[in-house]
């Protein structure tokens, strides 16, 4: 099954200098074994790899079903020498939620993922 | 000792509600106001005003902020933390001073001074010394950019605050101390947490990253089932109700807008998190992985199993200096083709720069309404859109100002000699402002000094 990201999880996002942090949290708890398991490091440093400049660092927080990634080199120099709109950062939460995962069917109907979400 | 210490919210940063610290005072019963004004670029702008007058550089808003709250510190012992002093603590304090002399209870009000933060003075005795100040985030000693300094601060910890409430203050006021020390301090004071006590302190520390950026964490900026979230016109900030065995409740007022629940606390617990297992502050290192949350009732949430480990021999030091100019310009483009007429704008004013000779560090265009936030992950899932509008965001920045300036004179010809169905240039010419940009560094806990005095 196809899933966007935003039909299981939510997302808060800031800035620490030139990086970005998007912090992802399962909708519900049964849900973070599945952006645990599908959103990797290599498959977001993919997602975001045409809008930011260095890597991506992923941690997680099962305590929280929360994954926190740094995305570096994301804010054109960070602060107040960033020309971007977002030159804190603040919405890359829903640019990580636009990512999609491919989630085996089985997996994902016992997991109680619905079939259509948003559709966007 | 109190079995629960109440800790509220009222300030997230120098800009928020002004009216914010007066609900919290008088919307319920509190212990403590903490109120945090400081942001990264915030100790520059102060330090600014502090070079044009000796007796600023400090958070104007918070002579407000007491004058409403006044009734709740004389009359109920409310105790206000608050690092408004930016980079004047002193005359912060001499202000509140006068304030509560001319309302008449100056008496009343005991003001707690915490001052050896600011190493602007001691930069060079620093470098001299060997310490490097390096930057955290590019390894480039200070000495690169050391005549553009304009601040310089330690992020300093809970224990000056301590020492001023267990002197009686019911005011405090610092410079640069970290923004969770405002909260953690009242609850080691109140419950007499020592400086080793690591999981105490780091439990502290989490509620402070909690409340620190006020109705954040209570219904404000709440992606998750954002639709639902009741009454924000009258939101609630949040409230830290902790226990002597470290736990704690976030809660709001009786009565107000917002909601707190595990998926709102949560969301303010990622905000700006690196590395979970060390989010590093002076007084310890808390694991944020070790975090419990669990919903307690109707806008409660509690959480517990907080450890932290011991502090490093480090404090991070702020630094800001002038880092050339910038300005942005925008023109808003209509249906039809919106968005191939903003590209072609882009296109013709990036040739007049040229032919006029300017150069910049960059040039940034942006298209408002395509793909400004989310660039080519939006413009890859929305396709081909004959957009309503797009506007078209275009900035500069150099070291440069003149031509940062003759760049503004550029915007507004485009309406007029650039391609169609343009509008949106109401504003007048682009503004250029000084960059004033971000360094931060580590020090030796050793060479920073704090003191408290009480006025």
């Amino acid at each position: 099954m196809n899933v966007q990201l935003l039909d299981i999880a939510h997302a808060r996002s800031g800035d620490k200098g030139d990086t970005a942090n998007v912090g992802l949290i399962a909708l519900k708890p049964e849900w973070y074994s599945i952006i645990h398991e599908y959103v990797t490091q290599d498959a977001v440093a993919q997602h975001f790899k045409e809008v930011i400049d260095g890597p991506v660092d992923r941690f997680e927080l099962p305590n929280l079903k929360a994954l926190n990634f740094l995305l570096h080199g994301a804010l054109d120099g960070g602060g107040t020498l960033s020309l971007k709109t977002d030159a804190q950062g603040k919405v890359f939460s829903t640019a990580l939620l636009r990512m999609h995962i491919d989630v085996p069917d089985e997996i994902a109907r016992n997991a109680g993922i619905p079939e259509k979400r948003s559709g966007r | 000792m109190k079995e629960v210490v109440r800790v509220a919210g009222g300030q997230g940063f120098w800009g928020d509600s002004l009216d914010a610290p007066r609900q919290q005072a008088e919307g319920g019963q509190i212990d403590y106001l903490m109120l945090d004004y400081l942001a990264e670029v915030t100790m520059s702008i102060l330090q600014k005003q502090k070079e044009r007058d000796p007796k600023m550089g400090y958070a104007r808003d918070f002579i407000g902020a007491i004058e409403s709250v006044l009734p709740a510190i004389v009359d109920r012992g409310v105790r206000v933390i608050a690092n408004a002093g930016g980079v004047n603590p002193p005359a912060c304090a001499e202000a509140i001073r006068k304030l509560a002399e001319s309302k008449g209870v100056g008496d009343r009000i005991r003001i707690a001074v915490v001052t050896g933060d600011d190493l602007l003075g001691r930069i060079d005795e620093l470098l001299d010394s060997g310490h490097a100040l390096a930057n955290m985030e590019t390894g480039a000693p200070l000495s690169t950019i050391r005549e553009h300094v304009l601040s310089a601060n330690a992020y300093i910890g809970s224990t000056p605050i301590v020492e001023g409430l267990a002197r009686g203050a019911n005011i405090v006021i610092t410079g640069r101390s970290t923004d969770t020390a405002l909260t953690m301090a009242p609850f080691r004071h109140e419950f007499g947490w020592s400086a080793t006590d690591w999981n105490h302190l780091a439990a502290g520390i989490v509620a402070g990253h909690i409340i620190e950026c006020g109705a954040q964490c209570s219904g404000g900026n709440c992606l998750y089932d954002w639709r639902s979230i009741p009454d924000l016109a009258n939101v609630g900030y949040p409230i830290a109700e902790a226990r002597a065995d470290g736990t704690f409740v976030i809660t709001k007022h009786e009565g107000t807008g917002g909601r707190v629940s595990v998926a709102s606390v949560t969301e303010q617990l990622v905000y700006e998190m690196g590395d979970p297992h060390e989010y590093i502050t002076p007084d310890v290192v808390a694991d944020f992985t070790t975090i419990q949350l669990e919903q307690d009732g109707e806008n409660r949430v509690r959480i517990h199993g907080i450890q932290g480990r011991p502090a490093t021999d480090k404090l991070k030091v702020s630094i800001a200096y002038r880092a050339g100019f910038k300005a942005v310009g925008t023109l808003v483009y209509s249906w039809p083709d919106a968005l191939d007429k903003a590209k072609l704008a882009d296109t013709i004013l990036r040739g007049r720069l040229e032919r006029l000779g300017l150069h910049f560090d960059q040039i940034l265009t942006e298209f408002v309404g395509a793909s400004a936030t989310h660039g080519t992950l939006a413009t890859r899932d929305s396709g081909e859109i004959d957009y309503p509008e797009v506007q078209l965001r275009f900035g500069v920045r150099g070291p440069d100002r003149a031509a940062v300036e003759r760049f503004t004179r550029e915007i507004a010809p485009l309406v007029l000699n650039g391609p169609p169905s343009v509008t949106g240039f109401a504003g007048g010419r682009p503004k250029v402002e000084e960059i004033v940009a971000y360094w931060p560094a580590l020090v030796d806990k050793s060479v920073v000094k704090t003191n408290v005095e009480i006025l």
